[in-house]
């Protein structure tokens, strides 16, 4: 049974599922969620509410997990959030390609002094 | 939907790579366990993921392993173990000799 | 639409939260979306901006507190360990404490069995009871490693256990959070439950370190 891990090419693997993989050290320092991370969480768990039902957590793992190799390494815990929970929306139809864009470029013109760091593709 | 394997029952996972969106680690496919517990029917997650119902929902087990059997090269105790939970449709039963 | 529209809301909330702390530091491309997708889903009366808000406090509000409540009241009386290794849920309930939606297990360490939480394809936790997780729980180190050398991993965390443990990983992979109740270590005979849940830390819920007396 063991010799399956080691023969299945790594490319049957999706890079989320890391149990097991090479790593170093667990880093144990830690920071306060800042609060636009707290509105990421909020705002899942308001959609995902019996209420709402607007996305599953299946839905959100799914979205976190389409973002890429990457994307993955690359972006924050709530970054993979609101990229996945966004998606979700812009699929499902509840906000607009258009209206989100918009409103993007409103909040970072209106952010103090103009400080909006480069926003990366 | 009852489910097809009882507590204490021998169960393979399948060795299996879908490329979509599943909750089966790929650490202990192929790997052989036994069920410790039945958690009850959940809506399957292969199918939620894509904005379905996931009905009709699948039985989900408590699986537990032998770590050593699960790598090669397991530094730990033998006795030790790992648990995973495992929706129904990724388990096949295990013929068992005593 | 006015440029300045997101701080003139016309749906009668406070103004536009921006933190003063962060108008220091410049906004990111995901810090916008989330302002963005928020004010957007207010506006199209998906959710309210009170019921935004009333979210945001109860995450603050969720603390390993809870937790480390429960697990020093399981301490004391057997009869509700008992109903909390059936159902942690309900048995949050019997404290006033409300354990949400999501089933919560919970697991005890032993003189021979020793538990560890993980979630390797993302980062499951039992939040409403022990808060939002760490950072190392949601690294890939953490994830990676501690089910292939959690000895290793719990020794990280100052954690060593005796080779006649048993070392029991738990891969919480589905609709399932896991919650560890630490064993109650020597020396805290006659402590009330107060004190008894001072020494509960997240870190022990999670598995990672054990509780510790304190020198006097």
């Amino acid at each position: 049974m063991s010799k399956l891990t080691k023969e299945s090419p790594a490319v049957l693997r999706r890079h989320h599922d890391m149990g097991g993989l090479p790593a170093g050290p667990v880093e144990r320092a830690e920071h306060d969620y800042a609060p636009w991370e707290k509105r990421v969480d909020a705002i899942l768990r308001l959609l995902a509410d019996p209420k709402r039902r607007l996305i599953t957590t299946d839905e959100l793992r799914r979205g976190i997990e389409e973002l890429g190799p990457g994307a993955y390494d690359e972006m924050s815990y709530y970054e993979r959030w609101i990229a996945s929970v966004t998606n979700n929306l812009l699929e499902k139809g509840v906000i607009s390609v258009d209206e989100l864009g918009r409103r993007m470029a409103e909040v970072k013109a209106a952010w103090p002094a103009g400080r909006a760091a480069e926003s990366k593709p | 939907m009852s489910p097809r394997f009882g507590v204490g029952a021998a169960v393979q996972v399948r060795a299996a790579f879908p490329p979509g969106h599943v909750r089966t680690p790929f650490f202990v496919r192929g790997k052989s366990g036994r069920v410790t517990e039945i958690l009850g029917p959940y809506r399957n997650p292969e199918e939620l993921a894509y904005g379905r119902s996931g009905e009709p929902a699948l039985p989900l087990y408590r699986v537990i392993f032998e770590t050593a059997s699960l790598w090669d090269d397991y530094q730990g105790a033998a006795k030790d173990t790992t648990l995973v939970d495992i929706y129904e449709n990724w388990l096949d039963p295990v013929e068992t000799r005593t | 639409m006015a440029r300045d529209h997101t701080h003139e809301h016309s749906h009668g909330h406070a103004p536009h939260p921006f933190q003063p702390d962060l108008e220091d530091t410049p906004l990111t491309h995901y810090q916008a979306m989330t302002q963005a997708v928020g004010d957007l889903l207010i506006e199209k009366g998906v959710f309210s901006a009170d019921e935004l808000r009333a979210t945001l406090e109860s995450i603050d509000a969720r603390s390993p507190a809870a937790g480390a409540r429960m697990v020093a009241r399981a301490w004391v009386d057997e009869a509700f360990k008992a109903h909390m290794l059936e159902d942690v849920n309900a048995a949050a309930q019997e404290l006033g404490i409300d354990a949400g939606g999501i089933p919560i297990r919970a697991v005890e360490n032993t003189e021979v069995l020793h538990n560890v939480i993980v979630c390797t394809l993302c980062s499951c936790y039992p939040r409403l009871l022990i808060g939002l997780p760490p950072d190392w729980y949601k690294s890939r180190s953490y994830r990676s490693r501690t089910v292939r050398e959690p000895r290793t991993v719990l020794a990280e965390f100052g954690t060593v256990i005796p080779e006649q443990v048993e070392v029991r990983v738990h891969d919480s992979t589905a609709d399932l959070r896991y919650l560890v109740i630490p064993a109650r270590p020597a020396g805290t005979d006659g402590w009330d439950e107060a004190a008894l849940a001072e020494i509960v830390t997240r870190d022990c819920m999670v598995g990672v370190t054990l509780p510790k007396v304190p020198a006097f």
